[in-house]
């Protein structure tokens, strides 16, 4: 075993600490449109991490510097509120979500129709209110249920999921502790519809066979996902339904 | 409701949903074909008319078309020319040559201040959203009473009814003078209880207009006003 040592994260019974199995994810719910000021906005709970995406726009770019003429910019702020974990985290940006916000950015530039609107910005906002390991592929979900809301063209909706490795164990959708003390760590952007990845980030080392099963997990768990999010945009519209 | 409301049920798809085999048909907005598939790009009522495939969005931002009326808010005045805020990603530009009156450079701000409404009608766009608004046409003036209430630009078409029926039916029923522009912008007159009538049934729509519920809220303040 490697990592941490002797942390022990799976139980007798081959369960782990929460009680999932394996290849379990952790409860998933999708609310679209919570914000009134935004053009779109969505909430994402997935376990115990929580999720509010907001987006504006297409609107002007600024400053000038950043426009590109033949094509929108996604401007991308993901923040952790400074409650969201159990240690205080000083607010404002720091290495770590400048580097998310990047990479959330690029994913979402590569399904947005970003040639439709040239000279604007999208601003989209990631705000994680209660973090429990795995917030950039929560942000991401929501990023793209909040941008199917403000009616921006899209060519799929990007999923957010990670799997990972415990004690020599693939397992899908870590949780702090195994986040904490696992081995590695597999998050991905998929569009369910073509099965395409967006983004791509590994944490750790996985051998050939484990990365293959941790992107078989990480599938199964994107269409499950995908399923909430066209759900919660159906809900939010659905005739009759307020 | 006018075209398509009722009849067949509607479909709502999301952005990244198959909607179908590409063949023999056109991609419209909203949808693009990919592997002989067609594939919604947005949030939206499915919509098929004359074998092209189109998604009606239920949320867009206005994107300004040359010809389009619309009410703009003055953004930013300059010695020859005016810039306006028209509800889209862009501010249009005025220039004074464009302006019903014969303004001297310099004196543009005699005419229309920040902060002023104002018809317009969009005289070109380009492809990099450079706007040109001109107010030389029937009816394009500065808007000096009434209100301005905004609208999702979905809702428009919703407002205006079949050949404007619509908004006819309100004008009669609270003696309003309404124009709906193209912007999402609602410009209402009249007097005050009337005002607050019409303005009340507009919201009517924004807020419960995915219920397609807007043409009950207008007949029944139809049937309303007939038995007082």
């Amino acid at each position: 075993m490697g990592g941490y040592g002797d942390v022990k994260l799976l139980r007798d019974d081959g369960k782990r600490l929460d009680g999932r199995t394996v290849d379990e994810m952790r409860p998933v719910s999708i609310e679209a449109g919570v914000l009134p000021a935004a053009d779109g906005s969505a909430m994402v709970t997935h376990g115990l991490n929580v999720a509010v995406a907001a987006v504006y726009g297409p609107m002007e770019a600024h400053p000038r510097k950043i426009q590109r003429q033949d094509r929108a910019v996604i401007d991308v702020r993901y923040n952790m509120a400074p409650f969201s974990t159990g240690d205080r985290i000083r607010p404002g940006f720091n290495r770590r979500s400048r580097e998310i916000s990047k990479v959330t950015a690029e994913a979402l530039e590569s399904v947005v129709l970003v040639e439709r609107y040239p000279r604007s910005k999208i601003r989209v906002e990631i705000e994680i209110l209660a973090a429990e390991a795995g917030t950039r592929c929560v942000g991401i979900t929501a990023a793209a249920v909040a941008l199917a809301d403000a009616g921006i063209p899209m060519r799929d909706m990007i999923v957010g999921v990670a799997s990972g490795k415990i004690e020599d164990t693939v397992v899908l959708d870590l949780d702090k502790a195994e986040d904490n003390y696992g081995q590695a760590d597999l998050p991905v952007g998929i569009l369910p519809n073509t099965g395409e990845i967006a983004f791509l980030q590994m944490d750790g080392d996985l051998s050939i066979e484990e990365f293959n099963l941790a992107m078989e997990y990480n599938f199964k768990a994107a269409s499950e996902i995908h399923e909430l999010m066209v759900d919660a945009l159906k809900r939010r519209y659905e005739r009759g339904d307020n | 409701m006018s075209e398509g409301q009722s009849g067949a049920e509607q479909r709502l798809v999301t952005p990244g949903m198959v909607i179908g085999p590409s063949t023999g048909k056109h991609a419209g907005s909203g949808a693009i074909a990919q592997n002989e598939e067609f594939i919604a790009t947005r949030l939206g009522w499915l919509n098929e008319q004359n074998d092209v495939v189109s998604v009606r969005p239920i949320n867009s931002a206005y994107m300004p078309r040359s010809g389009d009326l619309i009410v703009g808010v003055v953004a930013e005045v300059r010695n020859n020319l005016w810039f306006f805020d028209v509800n889209g990603p862009f501010q249009a530009l005025l220039p004074m040559s464009l302006a019903p009156w014969k303004v001297e450079f310099g004196s543009t701000r005699q005419h229309l201040g920040i902060g002023d409404a104002a018809l317009a009608r969009v005289q070109e766009v380009d492809e990099a959203h450079n706007m040109v608004l001109t107010m030389k046409g029937i009816g394009l003036r500065r808007l000096n009473e009434g209100c301005v209430v905004p609208i999702p630009v979905n809702l428009i078409d919703t407002l205006r009814g079949e050949n404007n029926s619509m908004v006819s039916r309100i004008r009669d029923l609270t003696d309003c003078r309404i124009i709906v522009a193209d912007n999402g912008r609602v410009w209402v007159h009249g007097d005050a209880d009337n005002m607050f009538t019409a303005r009340g049934l507009i919201q009517t729509l924004v807020d419960e207009g995915h219920m397609n519920n807007f043409e009950d809220a207008v007949h029944a303040l139809e049937q309303q006003r007939g038995e007082n």
